[in-house]
């Protein structure tokens, strides 16, 4: 039970070069893998790849393999795809639906489309609203949310298709503080009590600190660093690589760089 | 008040910056930029910079949302202000009104103490340069060129002057080589670097930036701080709307924060993200930066970025001669 990507490249049609790849990949379920980069990476492309929809859908060639749970993703048909994977896109405005007067019936969108039962549907919704703590938005019209809203509106439409696997990309780009802690402590429930995969795509390395327990940190389409979570983010190497370390990181180089002994006391402090 | 001291060159009276009764000069200069023509060294600009004052801002929405409520700031030529709050408490709403997007239902909206409530929207442009959040809302052309021409031309600008900025502009944020590109063949992080580009081939006195560092990468940060930088030695003033609390701490030198719509806390970095202040920032759904919270702990005072926090460390190990665990 997993998503693997063996020895995948892939580049999209009309262009000469990959956009991803070589790379390797395993998402289990119940496990965060984050994802960072500098723009431009890699880090859509591989989101696209993993959740089966290049080639699939958007067309390009893929060498090497993407399985889901044990079958090949290319023989996989969009809707098995859909069912198996949530992809949220990095824009709210590419997912939203445009077809709903109300943001319940927009989180409700896919759970119909899956063929559910009513009741389930509605539980389902409240669930996926509450998850991200936007209840009180599910009487407006998803056309009129502020960005950090829509943001927030698009990720609960992805939760209630419950899916096994969960592909995010920058699911906190719009959102405020509060907003990014809400939805990463979401994130983290999702994968303890659903058992969803998740693999998220994110420049708030804090975030990824947080909930992830893996983090590849992409460099040209391939991984340049890759590993534990803690081990990643405390790589000397990640500023070069166009990512932010996390602040407690940041913090510890500038007063070690500065001279001063690292004691346990300001470790601690930093912790 | 919160004059930073950073001699903003303001010398010259206020009769050019966008004062609605002039109309007739409005042919080939910019309204408010005295040097912008006359050399293609950028550094040498000496913009006359107006000061804000927002007087009393109330703002609803037709839909009778209540964006902001009597929001009271004077922002002094060249001040460099981040202006933080949770989303939805009133930030955009609130610089809107600066370009005459947005007109306040109550209140005033002064420039040079002028109520800008019947300048022409043109003639803010020329005052105020305003990079959206979102940069498809402000992107139009097909060519990355032509997209930063739009608006310098539109002041009036053109020819090898026109071309200087333009490529300047795209030079301060890594765009120097995309000229002839289509800007919807550049990722969202460089085409919001583009919108940013287009707004400072304007030259504008005023530099409004909504959240610039949204989307960016580590690089795509430092050129942002880059670009608030140089227009700080320039003497512009910058306004920038942001979630990051680093950026607001080391890059800006006043921290406005806004909760529902008013200003919740308003000063110098040092007293915002202090711990005294930290229960009003949580009240606004906001966390002080790592290096305030690090500082506090070790009874440093307030350190609201890296550098300060090492500096006080440093100076705290100098002052203690009685082993260097125990700072203070």
């Amino acid at each position: 039970m997993a998503i693997e990507l063996d020895s995948v490249r892939y580049r999209y049609a009309g262009s000469a070069s990959a956009a991803l790849g070589p790379i390797e990949l395993r998402l289990e379920p119940g496990r965060v893998v984050g994802v960072a980069g500098a723009n431009e990476s890699g880090k859509t492309t591989l989101c696209l790849v993993t959740a089966g929809l290049a080639p699939a859908v958007i067309g390009g060639k893929l060498d090497g393999s993407v399985r889901i749970d044990g079958v090949d993703a290319a023989t996989l048909r969009p809707h098995e795809l859909a069912q198996g994977c949530g992809l949220l896109f990095q824009h709210a405005s590419t997912q939203l639906s445009h077809t709903t007067a109300t943001v319940f019936e927009e989180v409700a969108f896919g759970p119909c489309n899956l063929g559910l039962a009513v009741s389930e549907v509605v539980e389902r919704v409240w669930w996926a609203l509450g998850a991200v703590g936007v209840e009180e938005l599910a009487p407006r019209d998803p056309g009129r949310l502020s960005g950090g809203q829509a943001q927030l509106v698009a990720l609960a439409s992805v939760l209630a298709l419950r899916p096994k696997y969960l592909i995010l990309d920058e699911p906190t780009s719009e959102l405020d503080p509060a907003g990014t802690g809400l939805v990463a402590d979401a994130l983290a429930k999702v994968a303890a009590e659903t058992g969803a995969g998740i693999l998220l795509v994110e420049h708030k390395t804090a975030v990824l600190a947080r909930i992830a327990q893996e983090v590849i940190v992409l460099e040209r389409g391939a991984a340049a660093l890759a590993g534990p979570a803690a081990t990643v983010l405390a790589d000397p190497r990640l500023t070069q690589l166009g990512v932010e370390p996390p602040a407690a990181v940041r913090l510890e180089r500038e007063v070690r760089s500065s001279g001063i002994e690292w004691t346990a006391a300001l470790a601690e402090a930093m912790g | 008040m919160n004059n930073s001291g950073r001699g903003p060159r303001n010398a010259a009276p206020a009769a050019s910056a966008g004062a609605p009764a002039d109309s007739g000069s409005s042919g080939t200069q910019g309204p408010a930029l005295v040097a912008g023509r006359s050399g293609p060294a950028p550094a040498m600009l000496s913009p006359v910079v107006p000061s804000v004052e927002f007087d009393a801002v109330s703002f609803a929405y037709p839909d009778g949302t209540q964006a902001l409520s009597e929001v009271s700031v004077r922002i002094a030529p060249g001040e460099l202000v981040a202006i933080v709050g949770q989303n939805g408490s009133g930030k955009s709403t609130l610089v809107r009104h600066l370009n005459g997007l947005l007109r306040p239902t109550a209140g005033r909206v002064l420039l040079d103490g002028r109520d800008i409530r019947r300048t022409h929207v043109a003639r803010l442009a020329g005052v105020a340069g305003l990079a959206f959040q979102n940069p498809d809302r402000q992107l139009f052309s097909g060519r990355v060129s032509a997209e930063v021409a739009f608006g310098p031309r539109n002041l009036g600008i053109r020819g090898d002057a026109l071309e200087e900025r333009v490529r300047a502009a795209l030079d301060a944020v890594g765009l120097g080589g995309e000229a002839a590109t289509n800007p919807y063949d550049l990722g969202y992080s460089r085409r919001k670097l583009l919108a940013l580009a287009s707004v400072l081939a304007m030259r504008t006195p005023i530099l409004i930036l909504d959240e610039p560092t949204t989307g960016q990468d580590a690089r795509g940060v430092a050129r942002v701080r880059e670009v608030v930088a140089r227009a700080a030695e320039e003497g512009r003033t910058v306004i920038a709307i942001t979630h990051d609390m680093d950026f607001a701490a080391e890059c800006f030198r006043r921290v406005v924060v806004m909760r529902a719509g008013r200003v919740a806390l308003d000063g110098p970095p040092t007293v915002v993200f202090a711990e005294a202040a930290w229960p009003e920032l949580r009240a606004a759904f906001l966390e002080p930066p790592a290096a305030s919270v690090v500082g506090a702990r070790l009874g440093l005072g307030s350190t609201p970025t890296a550098a300060s926090l090492v500096a006080a460390l440093v100076a705290a190990l100098k002052a203690s001669s009685r082993g260097p665990d125990k700072p203070r």
